[in-house]
């Protein structure tokens, strides 16, 4: 396997100013750069020898409601030559379009209709962006944090139109949050019998 | 599994005699076509495969040979139209649910529902997802449910024996006017 060293300082010679951040942490190098370069930074990751980050294993997409540019655009990548994986992150919001790598990584194309149907993340030049996973006609981008849990729409077999119709969600039983640290919700400052002997002494 | 205990056993064995020997005195059976009916199809029903998720994995555990639906006349049948009864395993989403939907259409009377785990009876995990239908009896009339995240493969057999015995009580016939 290649040292973590060893790759950092390709990277670097690779990318040069391309770089933002290059950080390592907990053993896994995870590369920032711009939006509007990402096209040409893989292509580098790709062919340059040294590096042969040939492989992407996945694509995804990272939410932070908090931030301006709120969504964060993940690229796992893999060298089988060099036993080596590298992260790549950039930065966007709802409306501007991330370049996409469908002509670098032939895999890229699932994996960007997911990060599109899931939080909205457009990418430009895709050859067939559409939603992938969520229902015919499903509206909103259900990984984003501010879509709610339960959605707004619900099916069911209406027996007059001999068809599954869609409804407004309508939850006749109230949402339910458990206390994971206890398992008997509301029990916490309860003494049982003996415990007294625990705490007393 | 099956008639196990000896008492039941011997009464299987002497009504075989019994059988026998009407047979041999007058030449033929006499029987009411309910129990015929009833006795044909509780031991030939032929369930539509519809494994959604790990409860399938389940469910292929009590196809498999250390519990053997085979021994009930249980096949798994790959097409709606030679299925008697549909085993929901599994979670039930809202872009699955108009296949569903159409699979129970196509299948040809009479024909049952066991909706088996805690998804397909209530959403159960997923109840309050955006994606998951909150039981898989919003879209088909469901004889029995299983319960279970997933329910064994002992259970799922129970849970067709009872629905064997509701089809023993229930069948006429002439079902309706």
């Amino acid at each position: 396997m290649l040292p973590t060293e060893t790759l950092q300082a390709e990277i670097t010679r690779a990318l040069g100013d391309e770089i933002i951040e290059l950080s390592e942490s907990l053993g896994e190098l995870c590369l920032h750069v711009r939006r509007t370069r990402i096209a040409e930074i893989l292509r580098i990751l790709r062919d340059d020898t040294a590096l042969a980050l040939t492989q992407l294993m996945d694509l995804c997409g990272v939410d932070y409601p908090e931030r301006p540019e709120r969504f964060d655009v993940v690229y796992h990548l893999l060298s089988l030559r060099h036993n080596a994986r590298l992260r790549v992150k950039i930065q966007t919001d709802e409306v501007t379009p991330v370049p996409s790598v469908t002509a670098i990584y032939g895999a890229a194309g699932w994996f960007e209709r997911e990060a599109w149907d899931m939080f909205g993340i457009a990418f430009a030049d895709h050859p067939d962006l559409r939603r992938i996973l969520t229902d015919y006609g499903f509206e909103g981008h259900p990984l984003r944090k501010d879509f709610p849990l339960s959605g707004f729409v619900e099916v069911r077999y209406d027996d007059t139109q001999k068809r599954v119709v869609y409804e407004p969600v309508k939850l006749p039983q109230e949402f339910r949050a458990f206390d994971f640290e206890s398992p008997w919700d509301g029990m916490t400052k309860v003494m049982l019998h003996g415990d007294e002997k625990a705490t007393g002494g | 599994m099956g008639i196990s205990n000896p008492k039941e056993l011997a009464q299987a064995d002497a009504l075989v005699a019994q059988l026998g020997q009407e047979a041999e005195d007058k030449g033929f059976v006499l029987a009411k076509l309910d129990d015929l009916l009833n006795w044909a199809r509780t031991g030939s029903m032929w369930p539509m495969t519809f494994g959604l998720a790990c409860c399938g994995v389940e469910m292929i555990h009590a196809y498999m040979s250390r519990y053997d639906l085979d021994r009930l006349g249980m096949m798994p049948r790959p097409s709606p139209r030679q299925s008697d009864v549909m085993i929901v395993a599994g979670t039930l989403t809202n872009k699955m649910a108009p296949a569903l939907r159409k699979v129970y259409d196509q299948m040809a009377e009479p024909r049952w529902v066991v909706s088996m785990g805690s998804c397909a009876n209530g959403g159960g995990y997923y109840h309050y997802s955006y994606s998951v239908v909150r039981g898989c009896d919003r879209i088909v009339p469901v004889d029995v449910y299983v319960p279970g995240c997933p329910p064994s493969a002992e259970a799922l057999i129970y849970g067709l024996m009872q629905l064997h015995k509701k089809i023993r009580r229930g069948n006429k016939v002439i079902e309706r006017g």
